[in-house]
C-alpha cells in the first residue's frame, strides 16, 4: 500500500514536471508546479511529516504559487519565443541535467541497503506527535532562529513593497 | 515498505529536471518557478532522511527553507516587476545592460 502510494504520487509529482519543463506559456508551468507541490505534500505525510504536509498545501500551492499566478496575470506573460542566446544553453542544460541525475541515483542505489526502507507514518524518537515535536524544539532550543525567520520575512515585505513600488 | 532510496532518487529526478529548466526556459518568470521546483526536490530529501533516522532535524529545516523561500518569493517577483516596469520584456536574453 506505502509503495502504491509513492508510486502514484511520485510519478504525478514526476508527469507534472516534466509538464513544467515543456510547457511554453508561463501559467501552464505554474499550474504543473501546484501539481508537484500537493503531490510532494501527500509524500511528506506518507514520510510521518503531517505538519508540513499542512505547511507544503498552505504556504507553497496556496501562498507563493498565487502570488505567482498573480504576477503572470499582472504582467501579462505570453508564450516564450526561442532566441539564439538559448542554444548554448539548451547544449549544456540537458547534459549537465542528466549527469547530475545520474550521478545521485547510482550513489542512491549503490547505498540502498545502508539507507534502509520507510513504512507509513512516522515514529520520531521519544514523541507524542509529530507538531508537538516540532513545537517543542522550535519553541525551546530553537527560538532565536525562529524570531530572526519572522524579521527575515519582514525585511522581505518592506522590500518587495519597495522593489515594486512606482516611482514618481 | 517504501526503500528511502527511492524517495531520494525522486528527488533527484525532480531536481535535475528543475536544473534543466532553469537553464532552458526563457521566460524568467518561468526561470523563478524552476528555483522553487529544486528547492521543494530538496525539501523532499530532508523528509526522506529526517524519517530514516527517526530525528526531528530535517523537518525544522524543511521548515526554515520554506520560511526563506516564501520571502524570496515575494522580493523576487517585485523585482520581476520592477524589470518590467524599466524594460518591458519578460525574456531573459533582452535583459543584457551589462554585456555591451
Amino acid at each position: 500500500m506505502e509503495l502504491a502510494l509513492f508510486l502514484i504520487f511520485g510519478g504525478l509529482a514526476v508527469l507534472a514536471g516534466l509538464n513544467l519543463l515543456l510547457q511554453r506559456h508561463p501559467i501552464h508551468s505554474a499550474l504543473s508546479l501546484v501539481v508537484v507541490m500537493m503531490s510532494l505534500a501527500v509524500l511528506y505525510w506518507s514520510l510521518g511529516a503531517e505538519f508540513l504536509a499542512a505547511a507544503q498545501v498552505i504556504v507553497y500551492s496556496g501562498a507563493i504559487m498565487v502570488l505567482f499566478t498573480f504576477v503572470i496575470m499582472l504582467l501579462n506573460a505570453g508564450e516564450e519565443e526561442r532566441t539564439t542566446g538559448s542554444r548554448a544553453a539548451y547544449l549544456a542544460g540537458f547534459p549537465g541535467a542528466a549527469a547530475i541525475f545520474c550521478l545521485l541515483t547510482f550513489v542512491f542505489l549503490s547505498e540502498r541497503k545502508a539507507l534502509g526502507a520507510s513504512p507509513l507514518g512516522g515514529y520520531l524518537d521519544n514523541s507524542v506527535n509529530n507538531i508537538t515535536e516540532i513545537s517543542t524544539t522550535l519553541f525551546t532550543r530553537l527560538l532565536l532562529p525562529f524570531e530572526v525567520t519572522s524579521i527575515l520575512i519582514l525585511v522581505a515585505i518592506l522590500g518587495a513593497v519597495v522593489l515594486a513600488r512606482k516611482e514618481h | 515498505m517504501v526503500p528511502t532510496a527511492y524517495y531520494l532518487i525522486l528527488s533527484a529526478i525532480l531536481f535535475s529536471m528543475g536544473v534543466a529548466a532553469f537553464l532552458i526556459k526563457r521566460n524568467i518568470i518561468s526561470i523563478f518557478m524552476s528555483i522553487e521546483l529544486m528547492l521543494n526536490a530538496v525539501n523532499l530529501s530532508f523528509v526522506a532522511f529526517a524519517h530514516m533516522w527517526h530525528q526531528i532535524q530535517g523537518q525544522i529545516f524543511v521548515f526554515f527553507v520554506m520560511v526563506v523561500a516564501a520571502a524570496e518569493a515575494a522580493v523576487g517577483l517585485a523585482i520581476i516587476i520592477a524589470i518590467f516596469r524599466t524594460r518591458r520584456t519578460l525574456n531573459v536574453d533582452q535583459i543584457n545592460l551589462l554585456n555591451s
